[in-house]
Parts: C-alpha cells; structure tokens; sequence
C-alpha cells in the first residue's frame, strides 16, 4: 500500500511512519537534500538541541538515535569495549558504512560521556564534517548559565550560517521558533490525548510518529502530528483492561519497537514515557517577539524537561517530575526501563525510585539494548507488574 | 633523605623508606585525623572531586576536604571496597555504573569508616565541581539525598572543541562569585578573602613546579620513577586535600630531592620490592590503576623490566606540564583554567595528541591502555586512541581491561599474558627495527 495515499487512517499515517523508521539509510532526508542544490543537512543525537537554529539556517535536523534491532553493526564493535552502551556503536556503523555520508554537521549533546567522547570521535574519523559538542549550562540563573548559553547558541548559530554561506537572521530564528512551537504544541496535544485514552493511540504508533519527527522537515511533520490526532481521534479503538504507566529512563538508546509494543500486549498502557524528549523538551511555547537566542536560552533554563542528564539544584524538586507525570497522566505505576551500561538512567534510578516509594507510586525496573531480542522475560515482567497492580487497586 | 622504618607487614625486615613516603605518611594520617575529629574540633568539612579540586579556595573558608573518591582508592587499597559495591547493588544499585559511587555508597551504609578506623563525620558542603566525568553530578546528587546538606554545582564545560574560550571563562568565574563563594561564606561562616586565596594559590605552584620536575624526569634513561605505579603515589597530595600548603610544598622539595639522587646513581625506579632492575620497556598507560589489586599489577610490570614513563591519570587532578601553573595575579580565573585543563575535560582528539606526544618525548617503546569498566569518561572511545597513537608513533599499542575498585573485574592470568605479548611484540618489533637497519 501506498501509505501516503491514505492518511486520513492512523494505520495510514503509522505506516508512513514506520516507512521512515525502517529506513536506515535515510532517503527521505537524502531526497529533501536533493531536492534544492545547496540544501544540507544537519545531525544530532539525543538529549536536546535547538532545532530551530538548524532550520533558521535552511537546514534540514535530523535526529540520529542509533541503529535499532535491524542495522548489523560489522564495525561499530571495533570501536567499543563491551561494556559500553550499544547507541555509540551503531552510530559509528551508520558513519562508517557511508548512510551519514549525506550530512554535512552533527551536534553531540552533553547527555553522558560516551556521546561526549563520540564528539571527538567523530572529528577524527569524518574531518569533512561540521562536528560540535554542544553544551548547556547546568546553572539555571539567566545571569549565569543564561549568559553562557546565549553565547554558545550564538557560536553555533555563527557557525550554521558560515556553512550555509550566509548569516542566520533574527527573523529567520523567529520563524523557525514559531513553527516548533507549534510542532511541540502538537506533540503535547498528542501525549495529552494519549493518556486519556490510551487504547485510542497505542504507545508504538505514538512512537512511530513521533519519531517520523527526527527525519522529516519540522512543517512536514506538524501536518504528520495533526493527521495522527484527528485519525486517532475519530476512530473508535477496543479499550482493554490494561493499567497505565509511565515508562523512564529510554531517553537516549532507544528501545526496540518490540519491546513498547510488548508493554502493551502485556497489560500496560504507556501514558507518559521519556522517548525522544527532543520533540517536547521546551515545555512552553518559546516567545517569538524580541531576541531569539536570549528566548531560546530563557525557555532553557526555566521551561524544560527534567531528566538524568541535568543537574536538580533543589533536592526537594529530585524526582517529582517523574510524580507530576503520574499524577498528570492517571498512572498507576512506573517502569524503568534503561539501556544496559546507561549512566545517566542507572545512576538516577535509585533516587527516583525513592521519590517513588515516598510518594506510594508502585514500579519495577529492568534493562534493555536497542537490539535486545528476547521479549519474553520483559513481557512476564511487566504482565505480573499490571496484575499486580490492577489488584492493588482493586484492594 | 631516607629513614629507617619497621613496617608491621614486614616486621622481620627493614625497609628503607624515603623522606618523601614518611612525609606523605604522615600528611595523610593527620588529615584522616582532622576529618575525624571534626565533630569534637567544631571544623566543618567539604567534599569534593579530584578533578576540579578548589583545596586552595575550600581552605580561604577553614573547611576540610574530604574526597570521596580517595576514600573509595583507599578502600580499593584495603580491599574493602569489593563488600562495598556489593553493598550498594543490592540496595538497588545497578552493577553497570561506576564502581567509586558504590564503594562510597557502601561505605556509608557499612558505619562510614576512615581508614584511621574512625567514622567519616557528614559533610557540611558538597562542592559538586562537575569536572570531565558525568558520574559526579549524579554522585553527589545521590550524597545529597543522603546528607540533607548544603550542595553546590560548579560546572565546567568540556573542552569540545580543543580550546578553551573567554565564554567558558567568564561562565565559570561568574559561577564562582554568584553561587559558590557566597554558599561557602554561609556553610562556614567565614568571609571570603582573595588575598588569602592568592597566598595559597603561590603556594601551588611551587610544588606543581616540582611535581612537573619529577614527572619530567621519566625522560631520563634509565628513568628515575615509575610514572604511573609510582605515579600515583606522587601525585596524591596536590590532587588531595594538599595542594595550596607548606606540607605539599616540603612532600614535593624531598620527592625532587631524592629523584636527583636517584638520577646521579642511574637508578630506576623504587618498587614495592625495592630498587628495580634494569630498564626493558619504557611505556606510556592511558587509564586508572586498579587499585583492589594494585601491587599484583605493579609487579606484573616492574618483574619485565617495564617502566611507565608517563601516564594520563596522573593528569586528572591537574594537568601542568605544559606550563599551567595556577596564577595568583587571576585567582578566580586560574581557578577556572585549572578546572577546565584536567585530563577528562579535555577532548578525545587532545588526549590522543597527548599520548602520541608522550609516546615520542618520553621515547617510549609504545601506549598500553588499561581500560576501566565502569568510567565511561577515560574508557569510551580508548580503542580508537589505541589505534590512532599506533598509527602516529608507528609504535605498539596494546589494551587491558579491569576495574578501579571491584576486584570482580581484575583478571591477573588475562592481564598478565596480555602484557606479555605486547613485550614480545614490542621486541619483535625492535628486532625488525635493527634487521632494517
Ligand atoms: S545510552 Fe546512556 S550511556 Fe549510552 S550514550 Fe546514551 S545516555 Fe550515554
Ligand atoms: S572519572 Fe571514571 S572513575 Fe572517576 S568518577 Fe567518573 S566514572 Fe567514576
């Protein structure tokens, strides 16, 4: 079927979706390259960067979470002892086997040091290439952080415009903010719609689309998003006796498909997790009158996602995001599910789990890696898990 | 410069010990005693990282600095810290993550014992200096949950890009004015002084001065120390709680001494067994010891004639010798210099520069990479600076594996046969150099 004939269905809208997500080398971003001489393309692998800068400056942002349970990795393993996480190895292999070839810059993200030293990594191993580290501030007064911030999104916007040849404007930045914020607009809507009725927009197409949202042009994808809601809203889906729960903990490697489909089918509802946080990581819509990169930076610092990979100034405050997503999402519990050797999820988990056990909210916890096979022992998992549960509630 | 001293170990010989180890011996007890003594000496205590260490601004406040991660060697030392981590993974630790964090969890919830055998006091500040390891945000965030105690974020951008540039300066110093001078002034109750922090900061440098010397004389053939094994043993007080002080200064005045000593009688390195034989290897490491099994490991070395001439662990804490020196004329911005040159924050195309550099200076026969478990920031990507120093100092490279502190992960008979080959290669290699010739 020609998924992009219909898709005024979610199953047509899902499988445009899983068209991009099974494509590993890329041809959609390979096609809007060619599309227009001069176009090029920009990477950046998760936790957050700003987008809008990419797109301020024409380019296309594409997101790079590593090569899922489809990509063999031949090389990627001679760069990596065992104990490190898989998502570093597959993104040296999508390098190295020539599917990046078409990307001009990648921006690495301080989430952890294993992306921090791919950084480097990749300085040395693609010289053609714009390669960044990006860093953010972990001080969140505007005085402070705010002023570092500000001047290295304005080295990077600097650096952007060098490579298209021509300065990123003021109004060019207001534009691109504009449509991101209704891209997140929408994508809130969606996680809001979801945790109504979750049986309406099941966690893997959820995914799926959102994902379609790391390769596809930001315009392109808003109109994906609303195709998604009004389909998942007017269709009338079976509701099962699932129980509802935030999954955490998946914000970099990415879980196999299988394995948030397996959720479902084992009796959890998904009605908040912590996937691709790049899609919603402003909470807020970024204002679009005065200066861009100080608003950018603004909405950095005062309306943004927590996770692992940022520093809670407030011990008080360690954690409860994690309690407001249950309590704003009707959950009845959490699963932590984290990438085998993930620092910033292994490393965060006790405390949350505290905050958890404080607040009566129940969860379990295991491990995965993006290639993780076996579905069985984490079906068994989560299906004691939603019994448990569900006669917890009954109690 | 040497004293006699009866070891309880080897009670039936006398072992010579040099003025440097008695001095550092006794430097390290009276600060294990000053920690814990705090509570009945009213001091207050800080703690804090080895790389990014602010000693001379935490003593301008009278606070004590406690480090954990010297615990956790100390620990690794002793072999406690095995029970320890087992401690911590089953409070819900994960066994993936590094293994300090857990030694120190451990210890905690074992009565949280100095290694005078007295219990650590709680600290009343946790100078999170988030420097070139993402496993201390999350470290000290975990001590805090337990503490309850003041805790303060230093954040030191990464060198992404091989430079440092006035925007990390200015971040970092305003970091410093802003948020954690005016939290220590509370915590301690001391006002802030620069022109204290300015003496001790001249302090420093004459004793990095004289770390740099005794490092630098690893160029020397046969050369006078081992500059990993030993290495770590001459940089513990100016990466601990010394640097800034006239006992550091006195450590590093007899250490250089007894180096020029060594130099004028063409002697090696000292080793736990003594004076070394003759020099075979000289090698580069790239990586942290492991400490559960430190002396095994020494050994595996100094029993082949192979002698570290230089190491990158020696540059966590500080890296000075290529020239930085702190500078009391920039106190806070020296401060900040210093935290952002420590070998983690420093890019991964630097440090391969680095250890190619050391490789030919030094005349080292090649890099051997010991590569840590659980430290994501010196392990990921050592197999691509393997292959890069290789290729730009057409010398050997080779990689072991083992752990900082969980004996679980240390292999003697893998390390051992491992080591052994890449000896064997390294004289093949010599063999072909001198058929060539
Ligand atoms: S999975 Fe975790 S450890 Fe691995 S790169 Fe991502 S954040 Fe870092
Ligand atoms: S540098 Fe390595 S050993 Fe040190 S705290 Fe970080 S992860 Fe642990």
């Amino acid at each position: 079927m020609d998924a992009s004939l219909n898709r005024t269905s979610t199953a047509g809208v899902v499988a445009r979706a899983q068209e991009l997500f099974d494509d590993l080398s890329f041809t959609a971003a390979r096609e809007w390259k060619a599309a227009k001489p001069g176009r090029k393309v920009v990477g950046y692998l998760p936790i957050y960067v700003p987008r809008e800068i990419i797109h301020a400056a024409d380019m296309l942002a594409l997101g790079i979470v590593g090569g899922g349970d489809q990509l063999e990795v031949i090389h990627g393993d001679a760069y990596y002892q065992s104990y490190i996480c898989r998502i570093p190895r597959s993104t040296i292999e999508l390098g190295v086997s020539g599917r990046l070839d078409f990307v001009d810059g990648m921006l690495f993200p301080s989430i952890c040091d294993v992306i921090r030293n791919l950084s480097g990594m990749w300085k040395m191993m693609f010289p053609g290439v714009y390669s960044r580290y990006f860093d953010v501030p972990q001080n969140y007064r505007d005085d402070v952080g705010g002023n570092y911030y500000v001047n290295e999104l304005a080295e990077l916007r600097h650096d952007l415009g060098e490579l298209r040849g021509a300065p990123i404007t003021d109004d060019e930045l207001r534009a691109s903010i504009a449509l991101y914020n209704e891209n997140r607009r929408l994508v809130r809507e969606l996680y809001a719609f979801r945790a109504q009725k979750p049986w309406q927009a099941p966690a893997a197409e959820v995914y799926l689309v959102l994902r379609a949202g790391l390769v596809l042009p930001v315009e392109e994808h808003s109109t994906l998003l609303r195709e998604y809601l009004a389909a998942a809203q007017a269709e009338e889906r079976p509701m099962r006796d699932n129980c509802k729960i935030v999954l955490t903990g998946s914000f970099c490697e990415q879980p196999p498909l299988n394995l948030i489909k397996s959720l479902e089918l084992s009796g959890c509802y998904v009605v908040d997790d912590d996937l691709l946080l790049v899609t919603r990581w402003l909470t807020a819509d970024v204002p679009v009158e005065g200066d861009p990169l100080q608003n950018l930076a603004s909405s950095f610092l005062h309306h943004s996602e927590s996770t692992a990979a940022k520093y809670e100034p407030d011990e008080k405050e360690k954690g409860q995001h994690l309690v407001r997503a249950v309590n704003r999402s009707g959950a009845e519990g959490v699963i932590f599910a984290a990438p085998s050797f993930c620092d910033p999820a292994l490393l965060d988990r006790p405390m949350l789990q505290h905050v958890l056990k404080d607040a009566g909210i129940p969860f379990i916890a295991f491990k995965y890696a993006e290639n993780s096979g076996q579905m069985q022992p984490i079906r068994e998992q989560a299906g004691t898990f939603a019994d448990s549960i569900k006669l917890w509630s009954g109690a | 410069m040497s004293t006699v001293i009866n070891t309880p170990k080897a009670a039936a010989k006398e072992v010579l010990k040099d003025a440097s180890m008695v001095k550092q011996k006794e430097m390290m007890a009276a600060h294990y005693d000053r920690l814990t003594n705090a509570p009945k000496t009213g001091a207050k205590v800080a703690a804090t990282f080895v790389p990014g260490n602010l000693n001379e601004l935490l003593m301008c406040f009278d606070l004590v600095n406690n480090l954990p991660e010297v615990n956790a060697i100390q620990n690794g030392l002793r072999r406690t810290s095995g029970g320890f981590v087992l401690e911590a993974e089953k409070v819900g630790h994960s066994e993936d993550v590094c293994t300090y964090v857990k030694s120190d969890i451990g210890m905690m919830a074992k009565g949280n014992l100095a290694p005078n055998g007295e219990k650590f006091p709680n600290p009343d500040v946790l100078l999170l200096s988030y420097t070139g390891c993402f496993t201390f945000m999350k470290w000290f965030e975990l001590l805090r949950e337990q503490y309850k105690c003041e805790t303060i974020m230093l954040h030191t951008p990464y060198m992404g890009d091989g430079k440092i540039t006035p925007n990390m300066v200015e971040y970092m110093v305003k970091q410093l004015k802003e948020e954690v001078i005016p939290k220590l002034e509370r915590v301690s109750g001391v006002k802030f002084d620069i022109d204290r922090l300015r003496e001790y900061l001249k302090k420093s440098v004459k004793a990095e001065d004289d770390l740099v010397w005794v490092l630098q004389s690893a160029k020397n053939k046969p050369s006078p120390i081992d500059a990993y094994f030993g290495g770590i043993y001459y940089i513990g007080p100016i990466f601990g709680a010394f640097r800034g002080t006239d006992d550091a200064i006195e450590y590093y005045k007899f250490l250089r001494e007894e180096v020029v000593e060594r130099l004028a009688e063409g002697k090696g390195p000292v080793t736990p067994d003594g004076d070394m034989g003759k020099e075979k290897y000289r090698l580069v490491v790239e990586g942290p010891p492991n400490y559960t099994n430190f002396r095994q490991f020494w050994k595996m070395f100094y029993d082949e004639g192979a002698v570290v001439v230089a190491s990158s662990y020696t540059k966590v804490g500080g890296t000075y010798d290529f020239g930085f020196r702190h500078n009391p004329d920039k106190p806070l911005e020296t401060l900040a210099e210093y935290c952002l040159g420590v070998y983690t924050n420093r890019s991964l195309p630097m440090r391969i520069e680095m250890l190619s550099n050391y490789v030919k200076d030094y005349e080292a026969d090649g890099l051997l990479i010991n590569s840590i478990k659980s430290c994501n920031s010196f392990s990921a990507g050592q197999l691509l600076i393997m292959r890069e120093v290789e290729k730009r100092t057409g010398r050997p490279a080779a990689f072991v594996e083992s752990d900082l502190v969980d004996p679980r992960y240390f292999s003697a008979a893998n390390i051992k046969n491992r080591l052994e080959s890449y000896l064997q290669m390294i004289e093949q290699k010599r063999a072909s150099g001198r058929a060539a010739a």
